[in-house]
């Protein structure tokens, strides 16, 4: 089966209102190129589901967000999302602010079927007070409480790796995938975009098949899309671009969204790459070292 | 010999780690990554480390200076998922720098002031606080002692659980939770006190213990027979050039001060 088409066709699915979970992690391998579509499009009222960064705070700038679910939204290096942040101190957003690990387990509920997990995790925090949502129960083994930590089903997913077939065949040959996996199991459509299509015969090496995270009736549109990470990693390809996240904080806090938008996000991704200054100065990128 | 206050408290935190054996050390920020690698490479070879990235290592990296990841003493693979599985079995200690900490050893490092729809500040969010709370040893680092940091209420967010009553989950114990050690620009701390109450269990050369409870939000005791908080060692003081060969732990605290106060300076 050919799954192979463009952002825009691939997001089609997307109407307002819809839960959007996105892969990566802060400022890392982040399907950004499809974020950029959701950016040009006029879809809204989303909900995002993230281990967040300049995603998150782009979607919440552009105003295409109704709520947040996260435990953090951070660029690393620069610990404070500049966007995300005017977001929420100016309350522009909902939001249920969660643990990792809590993100992790309401994905994975999602993905198994199950209304909820039982976890220690968020107990005697205000994670708990905060999100009147999220139940704590007793349990039926013990004289314990627990938190009933609740499915966090997806509309959609959107993940970034870094090669796929035409059938969504995916290979992520960074050294972590994430919790991708999860969110791609969490959601009733997914849609993955890579740097490199490759051929099927690629996967027959054992090695490149072990970093094949799901299956590929878990993928319904690839998006082939060279540079779609950028400004976040896609280790091994290229790492981070340090001077655009710097632009980006510098335009979201001086002159907001539009500043940020009207200089860079052009009317396609290769106007996008073009005004970052071009797909080779990305790819040479260097690869962070921690 | 000289040493920084940087180095003083670095040497101090790597204590936390003394008697843990087998756990993954995680330090996050360039000191408290230094005091976990530095306490791995001397008095707890047992501890594991990740390279903040997504392998374990037997053996640290530096935390400055460090070009690539290839070459490293990777031990297992280490995915950010997989931490979870190993830290959620306890067998982890975790040296954090939180915005605030409160008497009851709880912490907040997602946002200050303000409500919970509209924050007066934004910081990171909760990210694994609760869950490492609940699971595992914690302790803290605060590289600017003040009652901003240790504040007189509540915190803001509680993001991790702490030694308060009123929170205790049903079924639990206040010694099921495991705050440790709290090691500032001022003194070292711990929440062994009379019913998990904070106190001081050393200062550092020159300071005094009316500053510290100047600067600290809430009352504060004092061990009995309270010392200094030993000086580095030579050996100590050269390991830490090894792991952190770019000194950027000279550039953490404000000015980089001595470890032990000039006190013709203080006095002006």
């Amino acid at each position: 089966m050919d799954k192979l088409v463009s952002a825009e066709e691939a997001l089609s699915v997307i109407e307002d209102g819809m839960t959007v979970g996105i892969g990566g992690w802060g400022p890392r391998r982040k399907p950004m190129a499809l974020v950029r579509a959701l950016l040009r499009s006029d879809v809204r009222d989303l909900t995002i589901v993230a281990y967040g960064g300049a995603d998150v705070g782009l979607l919440c700038a552009a105003g295409k967000v109704r709520r947040v679910i996260f435990a953090f939204v951070s660029l690393d290096f620069m610990p404070l999302e500049p966007a995300f942040r005017q977001a929420r101190e100016s309350g522009s957003i909902e939001v249920t602010e969660i643990d990792e690990g809590m993100m992790l387990l309401g994905l994975r509920a999602a993905a198994w079927g199950s209304p909820f997990i039982p976890t220690p995790v968020g107990l005697g925090t205000d994670v708990i007070r905060n999100a009147p949502d999220i139940k704590v129960i007793d349990s039926p083994y013990d004289d314990k409480e627990w938190v009933a930590m609740p499915a966090l089903p997806l509309d959609v997913a959107l993940v970034h790796a870094t090669r796929a077939d035409r059938s969504g065949v995916c290979e992520i040959a960074s050294p972590d995938h994430y919790m991708d996996d999860w969110f791609i199991r969490a959601a009733k459509h997914r849609v993955v975009s890579v740097d490199e299509l490759v051929t099927r015969e690629h996967f027959s090496d054992p090695d490149v098949a072990r970093r094949v995270y799901w299956e590929r009736n878990c993928v319904q549109s690839v998006v082939h899309q060279p540079g779609g990470a950028h400004p976040s990693s896609n280790d091994p390809l290229y790492g981070f671009d340090v001077a655009h996240f710097k632009a980006y904080a510098q335009h979201t806090s001086e002159g907001g969204y539009d500043a940020w938008a009207e200089q860079f996000l052009g009317a396609d991704e290769a106007a996008y790459q073009q005004a970052v200054g071009g797909l080779d100065a990305i790819q040479s990128l260097p690869l962070p070292a921690y | 010999m000289t040493f920084s206050l940087a180095e003083l408290m670095v040497v101090a935190a790597s204590r936390v780690f003394d008697d843990e054996g087998e756990v993954l050390a995680t330090g996050i920020g360039l000191l408290p990554r230094l005091a976990a690698s530095l306490a791995m490479r001397t008095t707890n070879p047992d501890l594991m480390m990740t390279d903040s990235q997504s392998f374990m290592l037997s053996a640290p990296n530096p935390v400055s200076g460090l070009k690539t990841h290839a070459g490293q003493s990777n031990e297992n693979w280490m995915g950010f998922s997989r931490v979870f599985d190993n830290l959620w079995s306890g067998a982890r200690h975790a040296l954090v720098g939180p915005s605030q900490i409160d008497r009851f050893g709880q912490s907040n490092i997602s946002a200050l002031g303000g409500t919970y729809a509209s924050p007066k500040v934004q910081l990171l969010g909760v990210r694994g606080f609760p869950g490492n709370s609940i699971r595992h040893a914690n302790s803290f680092f605060v590289p600017a002692h003040s009652r901003r940091v240790f504040v007189e209420g509540e915190c803001d967010v509680v993001c991790s659980i702490g030694y308060n009553p009123e929170r205790l989950p049903k079924g639990y114990a206040l010694g099921d939770i495991d705050v440790r050690q709290v090691i500032t620009n001022l003194c070292v701390m711990d929440f062994a006190g009379p019913d998990f109450q904070p106190r001081i269990t050393s200062l550092h050369p020159g300071v005094t213990l009316e500053e510290v409870r100047d600067q600290t939000g809430f009352d504060v005791a004092a061990v009995e027979g309270l010392g200094e908080t030993p000086a580095p060692t030579a050996a100590q003081m050269a390991l830490m050039v090894e792991l952190d060969p770019e000194e950027l732990r000279a550039k953490q605290l404000k000015g980089n001060p001595p470890g032990i106060r000039d006190v013709t300076a203080a006095t002006q």
